[in-house]
């Protein structure tokens, strides 16, 4: 998902058989499902696998404005032009409720930062696709932030206090981010056959993607077993991606749009969906560096981040001055007073 | 963040949600200086109407209770339930007190 990366980490080591008391005491609350917060005990590894993931989503947000924002200016009418702004606007947003429960973990923002501009850090594979066409907007939040929501409901309940907080406010805003996708594409397939079939195209660039979102099958994921012993992770890769497609099959027969899978059908003893094989080989490339967008978002990142230095040292600089002037000031009337 | 990678400050910021109300934890956010806080505060916690007023406190001002002493802070409430309006049986005779 957002934080799929999490999922590729080999060195993530193995819970000790032998606790401490100080351990034991904290799997004794993870059993009793409460809330673990900024000031409590942890162990060293659910703090550092914390920051990992909850930065990784922090930097998708924040990475994700980017195929949207450039169709801002783009948009076809003002009210499509309002909305796409408030969206775009609500990433910035769930980047910084993010970031800032990241934060409450011991790491400064600048560090963070550091590591997605060096890139030592992930972000999702989803946001180094092209945005191309109008109906590309519309199937990110049909299809991506619906498939965002799969993955984020659960981490709601997530063990760590700030994060699964920051998860319950993304998720409300979430929510119309997905609605407003649906209607972009509803639109379109009620519009000229050009527009219908630009919705197709569209469909079929992005559907295997989005399902390759959820991460890697769990068999290969290496990081499942234990984030779920720390009530990290709710549900598996597999299943969110399977409850992804049998939610969105429906939606797009109503929508009379095709799954470009020819092995995709019903099957009722599963009670599921049947989907064709992921194409991983894809997946691996886009995580490794290669995908269409990959150096064009990160040169786009750093490029706002360094351009925007000037500012950020100029509010400092006033703060440090307006602090100076106040304590002149006191010392001054204490002075006159005396 | 200033040019040696320092970040601003940090603030918490509390939201009324409706008149007459308390204000209420939402989050945190860095700014430079107060008046930034409350002006990132509006763009970041009320894009939807969530509040009518904001306070913005330094968050190295805020002493928190040590979670440590949890038990010690908390726990001898548990047995003082007399405390409460619902200890007390009241003859139905009496209605509503």
């Amino acid at each position: 998902m957002y934080t799929q990366a999490m999922d590729l980490d080999r060195s993530a080591t193995p819970a000790d058989a032998t606790f401490t008391s100080e351990e034991q005491a904290f799997n004794a609350r993870i059993a009793r499902d409460e809330k673990i917060e900024p000031n409590d005990w942890m162990p060293e590894s659910y703090r550092s696998t914390l920051i990992r993931q909850i930065s990784q989503h922090a930097h998708s947000e924040v990475v994700g404005m980017l195929p949207e924002g450039g169709w801002i200016t783009r948009a076809p009418s003002l009210k499509r032009k309002e909305i796409l702004l408030a969206k775009v606007q609500d990433e910035g947003g769930h980047g910084l409720y993010l970031y800032a429960a990241a934060e409450t973990l011991g790491v400064c923002r600048a560090e963070l930062i550091d590591a997605l501009h060096s890139g030592r850090a992930k972000y999702s594979s989803i946001f180094n696709y092209p945005t191309l066409t109008w109906a590309d907007i519309g199937m990110i939040g049909w299809l991506v932030d619906g498939a965002a929501i799969m993955n984020q409901v659960p981490l709601c309940r997530c063990s760590y206090g700030p994060y699964a907080r920051a998860m319950i406010r993304i998720c409300k805003e979430e929510s119309f981010h997905q609605r407003q996708g649906f209607d972009i594409v509803h639109t379109l397939v009620r519009g000229t056959p050009e527009q219908r079939r630009m919705a197709q195209e569209s469909l079929e660039r992005w559907w295997w993607p989005t399902l390759m979102m959820f991460g890697p099958h769990d068999k290969d994921s290496t990081h499942t077993a234990q984030a779920t012993a720390w009530g990290i992770k709710r549900i598996t890769n597999d299943d969110l991606r399977q409850k992804f497609v049998d939610v969105t099959v429906p939606q797009a027969e109503y929508l009379g749009l095709e799954i470009p899978d020819p092995e995709l059908r019903w099957n009722p003893e599963r009670g599921h969906y049947d989907f064709g094989p992921i194409p991983w080989d894809e997946f691996w490339r886009v995580v490794k560096g290669d995908g269409p967008c990959n150096k064009e978002r990160m040169a786009a990142r750093i490029q706002a981040f360094e351009e925007g230095r000037w500012v950020r040292e100029a509010a400092a600089a006033h703060a440090a001055k307006a602090r100076a002037r106040a304590a002149a000031a006191s010392v001054a009337s204490e002075e006159a007073a005396a | 963040m200033s040019a040696s990678g320092q970040d601003w400050p940090l603030w918490e910021v509390f939201i009324r949600s409706r008149q007459g109300l308390d204000h209420k934890h939402v989050g945190s956010l860095h700014a430079a200086d107060a008046a930034q806080a409350i002006a990132l505060a509006r763009d970041v916690y009320t894009r939807r109407q969530e509040g009518v007023s904001i306070w913005v406190v330094p968050s190295a001002a805020i002493t928190a209770s040590d979670p440590g002493q949890k038990a010690e802070n908390f726990d001898p409430m548990a047995s003082k339930i007399y405390r409460h309006p619902t200890f007390y049986d009241i003859p139905d005779e009496i209605g509503h007190m």
